[in-house]
């Protein structure tokens, strides 16, 4: 039996998700009495690879094949398939962003592992396997039991803190036949957002609404997220408006994310927006309508005129920084 | 070339939602029921496909699975387009038996594109496009948020975390859909909806596949406390309640 972990390198180096997925398996290969094995796909230096140690998992497999240059879910779902089988893994856990959707679910069919996706809570109960997903957009969750022998959890990003463990990880090569296996789309071009914190990665989100009034009007939000090291974000209406890029949209139909503190500013919070944010620890909100649905989901609220408090926020900011 | 769009049936996102019979159904009484939002934007954009001149997309067929009683939401993608559609009569359980009945609707028929929305509003599982590729073994591409046919080839943009990939998929693949396939949902004219009346819903024998996963009950996400106000006149509050009292930044 064990547990084995998906970690997703990106040009060779670790994010802290996959140090998010290390923990999270450890902490319950630790109440399944069972042994951490990590796989990775893709060219990374062993010293990288190392990077894992510190969170607890002992064993590390990579693939390093040319056949897994190229992104492929099906060629990528073979790979975990053949590794999961031969290291009997009763538990497969991956991320639940764009690679574990394309991942997962064809695991799931190809293994007859039932899978639970957007995780953010260790599980119910072990035997039967019992664990909450996200369900009707952030709603409820649904309490899901996976019966099959193998199961399959994707987890929701910054959901799971990270648990320091240094030890002495063995690195092998998975040894997976893979050979002759082609993928059989063609990439054309590859766009890559390099220096740029990603705002599924970021810990503190600011986002802005159509109470900003105009793009004009940005600026204080970008320096309010650069003071803490945060990403922006906006609503629909905004990037609708081409105020702000579509990758910025966050809630039902864009982006969903869970970071630690998100700054809801001029956005009344409807129900579509609130779906893509709720997974937040903390929502804090400034609209200058009192009544308005953002501060049922607030922990801290301003109630008044975003262009005029925005500039005060950011001098006390720096001004608590600098002190 | 075909396409056949996938159509979830889900509560309108502005609709309530409760449970019934000790928190382990949904309640129904007084759901709107609409087309999962993602899959009508890959409806939309199928259509848009087959009315651009050159693209060789002859036809747009949708399929879902459900019982007669989801039939309107079938009648509505139908009224904004699509040319015929099938049904899976049986209730959908989970997206493993999801899939494997869509995947018996593709091997009745001859479709050359795939298309399933990343996500369903109810469920969120972001699962059966996946699942549906690996029972048929076909490609999949996910997170696309461009689709274009040129000259009988296609071609797509992929999201990926960090960026994103160009990419030409070879027929017959699964291609599932986010944001950005289309700018706007299309919404059925009045000529659509008289006409969708007499497109044929053809029935399909449910795949012998039971679900692999079983919903025991559903739970309400933990309330939030109730919001702390700070004076607007005094925002430096705000700051020192996230450094002292939530520790955050």
């Amino acid at each position: 039996m064990s547990v084995l972990v998906y970690t997703e390198n990106w040009d060779g180096e670790f994010k802290k998700l996959s140090f998010e997925l290390i923990s999270f398996a450890v902490k319950l290969a630790e109440e399944m009495q069972t042994e951490v094995v990590a796989l990775s796909v893709g060219k990374t230096k062993d010293e990288e690879l190392k990077k894992l140690s510190q969170y607890g998992v002992k064993r590390i497999l990579k693939v390093e094949n040319e056949e897994v240059d190229q992104f492929d879910p099906q060629i990528y779902a073979k790979v975990l398939s053949e590794v999961a089988a031969r290291e009997q893994a009763s538990l497969v856990v991956m991320a639940d962003n764009n690679t574990g959707k394309a991942l997962a679910p064809r695991l799931s069919v190809r293994m007859k592992a039932a899978l639970a996706s957007g995780v953010s809570s260790m599980p119910d109960s072990l035997s039967p396997f019992v664990i909450k997903t996200r369900a009707f957009s952030g709603n409820a969750f649904a309490v899901t039991e996976l019966p099959t022998e193998v199961k399959i959890v994707t987890i929701a990003q910054n959901s799971f803190d990270l648990v320091e463990k240094p030890s002495e990880a063995v690195i092998e090569d998975a040894g997976v036949d893979i050979s002759g296996m082609k993928p059989k789309t063609v990439v054309k071009e590859v766009e890559k957002q390099t220096d740029q914190l990603l705002l599924t990665d970021a810990e503190i989100v600011v986002s802005g609404g159509r109470g900003m009034r105009s793009a004009e009007n940005w600026a204080p939000i970008e320096e309010l997220a650069s003071l803490m090291n945060g990403a922006t974000a906006c609503s629909r209406p905004v990037s609708d408006e081409g105020w702000r890029p579509h990758e910025e949209h966050t809630g039902q139909t864009g982006k969903v994310i869970s970071p630690n503190v998100y700054f809801a500013i001029g956005i009344s919070g409807a129900t579509q927006h609130l779906a893509g944010v709720s997974g937040s620890k903390y929502i804090i909100a400034i609209n200058n309508d009192k009544e308005a649905p953002i501060f049922d989901a607030a922990q801290y609220g301003i109630v008044g005129d975003a262009a005029k408090i925005l500039p005060k926020l950011v001098d006390a900011l720096k001004k608590a920084k600098s002190a | 070339m075909n396409i056949l769009v996938c159509i979830s049936h889900v509560p309108d996102t502005t609709t309530k939602i409760k449970f019934s019979e000790n928190n382990t159904r949904l309640d129904t009484a007084g759901i709107q029921w609409v087309i999962n939002p993602w899959d009508e934007l890959s409806l939309t954009r199928a259509l848009e496909l087959k009315e651009k001149s050159g693209s060789g997309v002859q036809k747009v067929s949708i399929a879902h699975v459900g019982p007669a009683s989801t039939e309107p939401t079938i009648r509505k993608a139908l009224a904004i387009g699509a040319d015929d559609a099938y049904r899976v009569d049986t209730e959908a359980r989970d997206a493993y038996q999801v899939a494997a009945n869509l995947a018996e609707v593709v091997k009745s028929g001859s479709f050359d594109m795939i298309l399933c929305g990343i996500e369903s509003s109810d469920y969120n599982g972001s699962s059966v496009g996946g699942m549906l590729a690996e029972f048929l073994d076909y490609v999949s591409v996910s997170g696309i948020s461009h689709l274009d046919v040129e000259n009988g080839e296609v071609h797509t943009t992929r999201e990926l975390d960090g960026g994103c990939e160009k990419l030409i998929v070879p027929a017959p693949f699964v291609g599932i859909v986010q944001k950005g396939i289309a700018k706007e949902p299309r919404i059925a004219a009045m000529r659509g909806i008289m006409m969708a009346r007499k497109k044929p819903i053809q029935l399909v024998d449910a795949a012998d596949k039971e679900p692999l996963t079983v919903i025991k009950e559903f739970e309400p996400p933990k309330p939030r406390p109730a919001c702390k106000f700070v004076d607007p006149e005094n925002p430096e509050e705000l700051i020192e309640l996230l450094q002292n009292e939530a520790k955050v930044i």
